[in-house]
């Protein structure tokens, strides 16, 4: 080992049925630094991060610790948490019915007795300390995601670890969030813990990190000092090909110059749901790409959802080219022709063990009808069809969808609902957590399906993604509608003020 | 993409993982050891009921003929387990009450000639039935509540519920006619029960193929929340199986009762449930909801009753037959084990390394 | 940005009830309110000492396997082979009493030794090899009924006569009422209640401050979760099937010293008696809420409407399997409609 390396990972070797996850990666990590492990989606950055914490056991490869003499020996979860290791993922890994104390404590620490009191103390200094607003005694379920998520923070902060790995932490986190996360990483980095940092977020990957290593299809590209290695070339480096798309993308404006371009395609009024938003108004014309955004639970999702009737709509009324439409569920939106990919794919997007076939034409098929099955030959048709169009990499259509890698995943989603011919499609976060590749392709999609008179409402935690694609912005904030961007005023600038309000 | 196929995997292992893999060979296992133990055990005789009517005897006749209630059941059992991802325990209670309904209007209070045509008898109890299953069906699909726990209410009820119908009384029906659905049709030597589980099955493949029936309630057990989102309503599928259910649990109320002509309410249709979700398992269906194969749970139905028929025939008393039961469902569960089946694919691998290494 | 006044702006949140301590307050008022109203409206029977004591000694049984029960269910587990296992054991210490010249040590030793085994094999299959505990213990009960009537297939009261010592012991507690004949009567229970008291007192222990009582319940919430929290997941599933098969062990011998004699027919529904009354002392079948002390109270006021619906001169097998179905339906609308709330309320944060 390195002299000043906590962490050590040599030739990784991992398989599944089917897929080579990992060839041969090797990475190394000091002590006091933030490391950024950086790849498309299937580059195999999840399953080393797996491999280390114990959750898959590795086929081949060693890994070394601080201290350490031998190879160390990781088997289950707990093995790393004794080895100095702790991390906090992507998904809130925490018990909801457990008490916000119990979930910083348990599954670490010697005794069979567990001392409330103490515990409940110690949990509320360290609350306190990290600035979270939760109570120790505090049901964990009754926490809002991002505070659940600081929690799992803090549950790792208090481990004293040596190695803490960040797999995707900050997604659901708004700025401000990010921001005091940043500040603790900082600070563990001072006590020379070493991070493991994963996100999709470029940004902040050159705002904290000292050194990337990036992951391209299983194998090592290669490791670098983040100053070595500017925003493009990584990019290049992650996608394994030089890259002019990104500049290419910029400037395109969806135009449709249909005769009916000036027409509302859809009219909202006052439309309000279960989920929380303030009554709000909405319009979107024929062609035109427009997009909701703001911080994440600033109500942009629950907007959309509440025009689609995925979340009950309290009251408001809406017209569809205009003739007044009632949409109380998700089936009365679609037979307006409005098409919906949600936020999370997981949870309601796929569904996991149907096929690929079977997901691209479900949408389609229940417009179609309960009594009126598509026949075998016409679903393999469709299926094919859109599997080509949009270059999902798959066996076969017949593999189920859960295992294809996250952004085919999104494009067979994506597929479902082209395959209704919408006129008018949104999209809830389409790029999250998909490789730069999939991301770029689905916005020049987004801009094209435009330019032939669909009209395309667009959302996306990236402010420059939405730049690019849309031609009017509807800002929200504190789960209202509180401003409406076009033209010259869609700018970064323009746009950070008005989320953060007049005042700020 | 990281995926890199690796060898493609050999008929063996498609073979092990095609869903008809375990009632088939469980049904190839016990067949062949009836043949060793008495090839007799195959024989079908040609003979005389006490009607005079000519009949097919033999153990494989008793197992079409027994089997068929369990296969029924595991129809709308296959269903309920794919979309609520739980099982149905109060099949056997509610049966009674279907038996009850039957007897109560063919017969009720009366001194065993029928009263009301068989058919409008029938479809009351097909009404009640698929309201009971409403019941259940509510509790599931609005309230939320498992399957298990939601039928547990009827498994406790019901049988007081079927008395309650007839007074406590156990009327008896003399009409020759109506032991037809249980026993033989003059002049056709199969068993009735056969015949009805075959329309039956026939009725929902003709349902599955023309109708979403299918994609819906796979899309739901999967995953509802996208289902949703998808236009379907996860409630309604939920709820709709358990109706499907009610209807199965109906004309089993009349196979039932029809086979003795009466009804004994704390007997009729025992421990049915276990049997019908037994064949859902051992049709290799997830009991965990999802995707499912019919004609995979009605086969597993009918080896459950072939299992049934052979220990009898070993003179296994009938108290004593779960017993033997619960080892043989126990050896296919561990088998079907998908840790269990890593370990085989994993020693396979082995040995097929060490092969092409010689 | 906007984070600045947003900080300040979130309050401390409210404690708030743990949906835990929610379902068991429901339990506690439901119990309460029974008792009170029998007492108000049937009088005589239920105001004495005696009958709440009967309470305990005809249920002895029960609370001891809906305790087990309750412990596999907050694991996110089911077990219906404890009914099954409770006839078998009591018939096995039947014909070990009577027919194999057994004594008393021998025949607790028979009985820990079934409840053992069935907790350790249904325990690794459903822990190890990741089977369906519903499954596996459905096959457990099938083989422990279909074993009974292997092991002797009549019924027959056991004539041993140390055994009988021990069955009629009765236990007299320092308070009692005044008998019809005007003569003070202290109450008393059987050893079985002892046993089964012990063991809710240990078990609550457990499961409030030993870790591993804690584990049971992160598993119940969330088993991936568990997982990453370094739980041992599978170790934790395997001791509570172990347990609930070690319980109904013992519970099968109390049920033995209840009754004095081996049947086949023996604790039949039992399995169904222990889920229903865990659920209506506040455990989720769906894992990981639950309270020892709810099922005990559970078992209690299922034992209440037995005696409720024969004193009133029902027909107690009738009315009781109905009364027990609507009080089960009654508490699962109850608890669906808590969490859908306390769902809607995350939902709103």
């Amino acid at each position: 080992m390195k002299e000043n390396s906590v962490l050590e990972m040599r030739n990784i070797h991992k398989s599944f049925p089917g897929v080579r996850a990992l060839q041969g990666v090797d990475f190394t990590l000091c002590e006091g630094e933030i490391h950024a492990l950086m790849g498309e989606n299937g580059a195999g950055k999840s399953t080393l991060i797996k491999v280390l914490t114990g959750v898959y056991e590795k086929d081949e490869g060693e890994i070394y610790l601080k201290g350490l003499n031998k190879p160390a020996v990781i088997k289950s979860p707990q093995d790393a948490q004794n080895l100095g290791i702790s991390t906090v993922y992507q998904e809130i890994t925490l018990c909801p019915n457990l008490t916000v104390a119990e979930n910083m404590y348990i599954g670490r620490g010697k005794g069979q007795i567990t001392n409330w009191n103490k515990m409940n103390k110690d949990a509320d200094k360290i609350l306190q300390n990290l600035g979270i607003p939760a109570r120790a005694n505090q049901q964990l379920g009754s926490c809002s995601i991002a505070i659940q998520q600081m929690v799992a923070i803090a549950r790792a902060v208090d481990m004293d670890c040596k190695v803490l790995i960040l797999d995707e932490p900050t997604s659901s986190l708004d700025d401000s969030e990010v921001e005091k996360l940043f500040g603790l990483m900082n600070d563990l980095k001072a006590r020379g813990v070493g991070i493991i940092f994963v996100t999709h977020f470029l940004d902040q990957v050159y705002a904290v990190c000292d050194k990337i290593t990036v992951l391209r299809d299983g194998q090592l590209v290669g490791e670098y000092v983040i100053e070595d290695l500017p925003r493009v070339q990584l990019v290049a480096k992650m996608l394994g090909k030089e890259l002019d798309d990104m500049e290419d993308i910029k400037g395109e404006a969806a135009v449709y110059s249909g005769a009916d371009a000036d027409q509302n395609l859809l009219e909202a009024e006052g439309l309000q749901s279960d989920a929380g938003i303030k009554p709000f108004n909405f319009h979107i014309k024929k062609g035109e790409v427009n997009g909701f955004t703001g911080l994440l639970g600033s109500g942009r999702s629950e907007s959309v959802r509440a025009i689609f009737g995925a979340d009950h709509v309290l009251k408001g009324s809406v017209k569809v080219e205009g003739k007044t439409v009632k949409i109380h569920k998700p089936l009365d939106a679609m037979k307006a022709g409005i098409a919906y990919l949600p936020e999370d794919r997981k949870i309601d997007g796929i569904v996991g063990d149907l096929s690929v076939r079977e997901n691209i034409i479900l949408a389609a098929q229940v417009l179609k009808g309960f009594f009126h099955p598509f026949s075998k030959a016409q679903a393999n048709k469709f299926a094919d069809e859109y599997i080509k169009l949009l270059e999902i990499k798959t066996a076969s259509a017949d593999t189920p969808i859960k295992s294809l890698s996250g952004g085919n995943q999104q494009k067979c989603i994506l597929a479902r609902w082209l395959l209704t011919h919408p006129k008018y499609l949104i999209l809830d976060e389409p790029t999250r957590g998909i490789d730069i590749g999939t991301k770029i392709e689905i916005q020049k999609l987004v801009l094209k399906l435009a330019s032939e008179g669909m009209s395309v409402t667009f959302i996306s935690s990236e402010t420059d993604e939405m730049l690019r694609t849309c031609s009017r912005l509807i800002v929200m904030r504190d789960r209202r509608v509180v401003g409406e961007l076009s033209g010259q005023e869609l700018t970064q600038t323009k746009v950070m003020e008005t989320i953060a309000g007049g005042e700020a | 993409m990281a995926e890199k196929k690796l060898n493609s995997p050999g008929g063996i292992s498609r073979l092990f993982r095609m869903q008809m893999f375990i009632p088939i060979v469980a049904l190839i296992i016990l067949a062949v050891f009836n043949l060793i133990l008495d090839p007799g055990f195959f024989s079908i005789t040609m003979g005389t009921n006490s009607a005079g009517d000519p009949v097919l005897s033999g153990y494989l006749i008793t197992i079409l003929d027994n089997g068929s209630e369990v296969a029924i059941l595991a129809i709308g059992m296959t269903l309920v387990t794919a979309a609520c991802g739980g099982q149905d325990i109060s099949v056997g209670a509610t049966t009674a009450i279907a038996g009850s309904v039957i007897l109560r209007i063919l017969v009720g209070g009366g001194d065993g000639e029928l009263q009301a045509p068989i058919i409008v008898a029938f479809l009351v109890a097909c009404i009640v039935s698929m309201l009971f299953g409403a019941f259940n069906g509510v509790l599931v699909s609005i309230f939320n509540i498992q399957p298990m726990v939601a039928t547990l209410i009827l498994y406790t009820a019901g049988r007081s519920i079927a008395a309650w119908i007839n007074n406590n009384e156990l009327p008896i029906v003399t009409d020759p006619s109506y032991t037809y659905f249980g026993g033989f049709i003059p002049g056709i030597p199969i068993p009735t029960p056969f015949f009805i589980a075959a329309i039956c099955v026939i009725v929902i493949m003709l349902v599955l193929k023309f109708t979403n029936l299918g994609l819906y309630t796979q899309a739901v057990g999967i995953n509802a929340s996208s289902s949703r989102l998808n236009g379907i309503n996860p409630t309604f599928i939920k709820f709709l199986s358990f109706v499907i259910l009610g209807l199965c649990v109906a004309v089993v109320g009349l196979i039932k009762t029809s086979r003795i002509s009466t009804i004994n309410y704390s007997v009729i249709a025992k421990d049915i449930e276990m049997d019908a979700i037994l064949a859902v398992a051992l049709g290799g269906n997830a009991l965990s909801g999802g995707k499912f194969n019919i004609m995979s749970s009605v086969l597993g139905a009918y080896v459950i009753q072939f299992l049934t028929t052979t220990l009898y025939k070993l003179q296994v008393s009938s108290d004593a037959l779960p017993a033997y039961k619960a080892v043989v469902v126990i050896v296919l569960v561990v088998i079907s084990a998908p840790a269990v089946k890593a370990k085989f694919a994993s020693i396979g691998k082995k040995m097929r390394a060490r092969k092409e290494a010689a | 940005m906007a984070g600045k006044g947003n900080a300040e702006s979130k309050a401390m949140p409210k404690r708030g009830m743990t949906d835990s301590n929610k379902l068991l307050l429901i339990t506690i008022i439901v119990f309460v309110a029974m008792y009170a109203g029998a007492m108000i409206f049937l009088g005589e029977g239920f105001l004495k000492v005696q009958t709440f004591c009967n309470l305990l000694n005809n249920n002895a049984a029960l609370i001891i396997t809906a305790c087990g029960l309750s412990i596999v269910m907050i694991t996110g587990g089911i077990d219906i082979s404890v009914g099954g296992v409770v006839a078998l054991v009591s018939m096995s210490c039947a014909v070990n009493l009577d027919y194999l010249n057994g004594n008393i040590f021998t025949s607790i030793m028979v009985a820990l030794g079934i409840g053992l085994a069935f907790g350790i094999v249904q325990g690794f299959l459903v822990a190890y090899l990741d089977i369906q505990p519903f499954i596996v213990s459905l096959a457990g009960m099938f083989f422990a009924r279909g074993m009974t009537t292997i092991v002797h297939s009549q019924p027959f009261n056991v004539a041993n006569e140390a055994f009988q010592a021990l069955k009629n012991t009765r236990i007299k507690l320092p308070f009692g009422s005044v008998n019809a004949k005007g003569v003070f009567v202290n109450a008393y229970v059987e050893i079985g209640v002892v046993v089964a008291i012990a063991i809710v007192v240990i078990l609550f222990c457990v499961l409030r401050w030993m870790k591993l009582g804690r584990s049971f319940y992160a598993v119940g919430g969330n088993q991936q979760s568990a997982l990453m929290l370094g739980i041992n997941v599978k170790r934790t599933r395997f001791i509570a099937q172990l347990l609930s098969g070690l319980l109904a062990g013992i519970a099968g011998y109390v049920y033995f010293m209840h009754v004095g004699s081996g049947s086949p027919s023996h604790a039949s529904g039992m399995e169904m008696n222990a889920i229903a009354t865990s659920i209506i002392g506040g455990t989720l079948l769906t894992g990981g809420v639950g309270n020892i002390f709810g099922t005990f109270l559970g078992v209690l006021s299922l034992g209440l409407i037995q005696n409720i619906v024969s004193s009133i001169g029902l027909d107690q097998a009738w009315w009781t399997g109905i009364t027990v179905a609507a009080m089960l339906c009654l508490f699962l609308v109850i608890q669906s409609v808590i969490m859908a709330q306390s769902r809607k309320k995350k939902a709103a944060v």
